[in-house]
């Protein structure tokens, strides 16, 4: 009985899928390519900011930023990152890592706040929303990266669009934990004295879930920062390159210096976004 | 239909749960609550009820917990929706109304005082109080001076720039009734509204509550648990039990004829001497005397003789309290006196008749000092009656238990 020995395989899933990404890529393609404009215009104008300015006034950006939400130490640990990054000859990647993640960031919050207030305020939304997340965050991102590339050919805006897959999930959960968290009490006032559904969304609910929501974007910001090498993988610029290139010739010190500098914007960014979130 | 009725609840009904037809259904058949529940697993929230609030008047809601005391007020402005009834307000009918008119008559004619306070933690004090008119679509201007006006009310416009984190329990229920003032509306919903907080706070709020009250006459409905705050402050009270409304009358009405034991239970560790007034309980059962022209004290002593009474009280044709005569100062009189007697010279000058208004704990020092009844005059002197001793204690004793064997033996036949 070949039902029960599991010899061969009963369900092609794997050809199926094939074909239908294949069909996708024939059929739709110019719809893939379309929605790459938004992102493309985007993070275009953040690389032209980040690398036009004159590294001083940017490292001079960063630290007024980093005074006012992280305090003093914060921006002495930013100036001193930002000047090591650049005396280690990675500036430039730097900032295009910096633009990458920036606009990753801004399409995530885009799409997941309204996505996680949807999912805070309907149980039904959020059971079906639920495994979508999970499988975004667990799914390894090189079986996505190949149909990213099919659709949306490689380069840095196909990083971005694999990285917002992979880093979209906790500014979802995060917004749909804050909207819950708001004390039914408070609603029920809101509703007491008048409010219509908008207006408890507006003037209860998101402002009340707002900690819990720059929580989300500094979660959602970490993980974008992560997916910077494999996003390099196909084709992205920035950091993750001397990284992959370090990883293919066996240069051990080049892999490792691009692994230090994102580690360091990592941590500038950090501080930066949880002292905004606590504010 | 009266045009002093504000708010008039018909035969209203809420039930929770899935299987809310058949729970429906089970109540009219006439199945208790929690047969109901094992039946159905729907869970009866109020059932039947029906009563009228009168315009201006501070209506209480008195129950355990349980009771379906929140789950009724809130179907007073549908946070909760009936399940069946009607809920009328100036003749409205709430539960047929579209949500936009839901709205609007929250938004105008009705506001509310959460137990928890429910106050916005993100907005200062001053947007707090203004956040009803905010909702209305009132501007920034305009809606400020309205709720710093409302926090001047409760003398709390020093702090309209702090957050309510930073204010004591009582003041952040200031700013809740501060809120619920600033719309100025018709009606003011409460629900344990100072429930949470200590009761020497306690008692200063209802007394701000009934200041404020004496100002501007707003209708106010107030959930309670506890029996005092519901007689001090409540015109009438509404006490329900099991979703039920058992009974609805003035405290006095309540306190002096429960209609169940429930009700007598609840009354029971109560202190009447405050709630009751002198002419609540007085009774008109004393030998009066009506002091004619023709009367004289012989007269007089001869009907306490016949009456076999001490004292008799003296009136005149018209009920007016002239004085208080024992038989034994009529004796000395008829005896001691040359001339003939006169019965105002038998008047027992200690005795101060008491007004009806008194309550029972200002008369009781008199009640005390002497061996006659005390008696009871209207505002106009008029006699109503006496209280005596005796009377005295038995009404004290009423809220006693006094049917225990009672309630006894029918817990051991439900058995």
């Amino acid at each position: 009985m070949k039902f029960f020995t599991f010899e061969e395989q009963l369900i092609p899933l794997d050809s199926w899928i094939q074909t239908f990404v294949t069909w996708l890529v024939m059929n739709y393609r110019d719809f893939f390519q379309g929605i790459k404009i938004p992102i493309e215009l985007s993070l275009q104008g953040l690389e032209w900011f980040f690398t036009t300015l004159p590294p001083v006034v940017i490292i001079l950006l960063f630290t007024v930023a980093a005074w006012r939400f992280g305090g003093k130490r914060v921006a002495l640990f930013t100036v001193l990152s930002f000047f090591l990054v650049g005396y280690l000859g990675l500036w430039r990647d730097t900032m295009i890592t910096i633009s990458m993640v920036i606009s990753s960031v801004f399409f995530c919050a885009l799409i997941g706040i309204p996505l996680g207030i949807m999912s805070g305020r309907s149980d039904r939304f959020q059971t079906f929303l639920r495994p979508c997340l999970d499988a975004m965050q667990t799914v390894p991102s090189f079986v996505y990266l190949v149909p990213v590339v099919m659709l949306f050919s490689i380069g840095t805006v196909s990083g971005i669009l694999a990285t917002i897959v992979f880093a979209l999930p906790p500014i979802v959960r995060l917004t749909s934990l804050g909207i819950r968290q708001v004390h039914p009490e408070l609603i029920e006032a809101a509703l007491a004295f008048g409010a219509t559904s908008g207006q408890v969304l507006r003037k209860v609910q998101v402002p009340l879930a707002m900690p819990s929501i720059m929580a989300g974007l500094n979660q959602t910001l970490m993980m974008a920062l992560s997916m910077v090498v494999i996003a390099a993988l196909i084709g992205a610029g920035g950091l993750g390159n001397p990284v992959v290139q370090g990883l293919n010739s066996l240069q051990i010190g080049l892999a490792s210096i691009g692994g230090l500098a994102i580690v360091l914007l990592a941590m500038v960014l950090d501080r930066i976004t949880q002292g905004m979130a606590n504010r | 239909m009266d045009q002093d009725i504000k708010i008039s609840v018909n035969n209203l009904y809420k039930v929770f749960g899935t299987n809310i037809k058949q729970a429906m259904k089970m109540l009219d058949e006439g199945h208790e609550k929690e047969h109901i529940h094992e039946k159905t697993g729907a869970t009866v929230g109020v059932q039947s009820a029906g009563f009228d609030i009168r315009t201006g008047e501070i209506f209480v809601i008195m129950g355990l917990s349980g009771s379906g005391k929140s789950t009724m007020v809130r179907m007073l402005n549908r946070l909760i929706e009936p399940t069946s009834g009607q809920v009328l307000i100036d003749g409205e009918d709430i539960t047929a109304m579209s949500d936009d008119q839901l709205v609007k008559m929250r938004r105008k004619k009705m506001s509310m005082v959460f137990q928890s306070f429910a106050l916005m933690p993100h907005l200062t004090v001053l947007q707090n109080a203004a956040f009803g008119l905010e909702l209305d679509g009132a501007d920034k201007k305009a809606r400020e001076e309205r709720a710093l006006e409302a926090l001047d009310q409760v003398g709390l416009a020093p702090y309209a720039q702090s957050f309510p984190k930073e204010l004591s329990g009582g003041m952040q229920q200031r700013v809740g009734l501060a809120r619920g003032l600033a719309v100025d509306p018709d009606i003011l919903l409460m629900d344990e509204a100072f429930s949470a907080l200590d009761p020497l706070i306690r008692t200063e709020m209802q007394d701000e509550l009934l200041k404020l009250q004496a100002k501007v006459k707003r209708t106010v409905v107030f959930i309670s648990h506890d029996l005092d705050e519901a007689m001090r402050i409540g015109d009438r009270i509404a006490i329900m039990e099991g979703g039920r409304v058992v009974q609805v009358g003035t405290p006095e009405e309540i306190l002096q004829n429960p209609a169940d034991d429930y009700v007598r239970a609840f009354f029971r560790g109560v202190d009447p001497t405050n709630i009751l007034t002198a002419g609540d309980i007085a009774t008109d059962s004393q030998v009066t005397i009506i002091a004619t022209d023709g009367k004289n004290p012989r007269a007089a002593l001869q009907r306490l003789i016949k009456n076999d009474r001490e004292y008799g009280y003296v009136i005149d044709s018209e009920r007016k309290y002239l004085g208080l005569v024992s038989a034994d100062g009529l004796r000395d009189l008829i005896d001691q006196s040359d001339r003939e007697p006169r019965l105002t010279d038998a008047y027992i000058k200690e005795v101060v008749p008491a007004p009806a208004t008194a309550s029972m704990q200002d008369i009781l020092p008199e009640v005390a000092a002497h061996p006659s009844a005390l008696p009871i005059i209207d505002e106009n002197g008029k006699y109503l009656g006496a209280i005596s001793k005796n009377l005295f204690l038995k009404t004290l004793h009423r809220n006693q238990p006094e049917e225990t064997a009672d309630t006894d033996q029918a817990a051991i036949e439900g058995v």
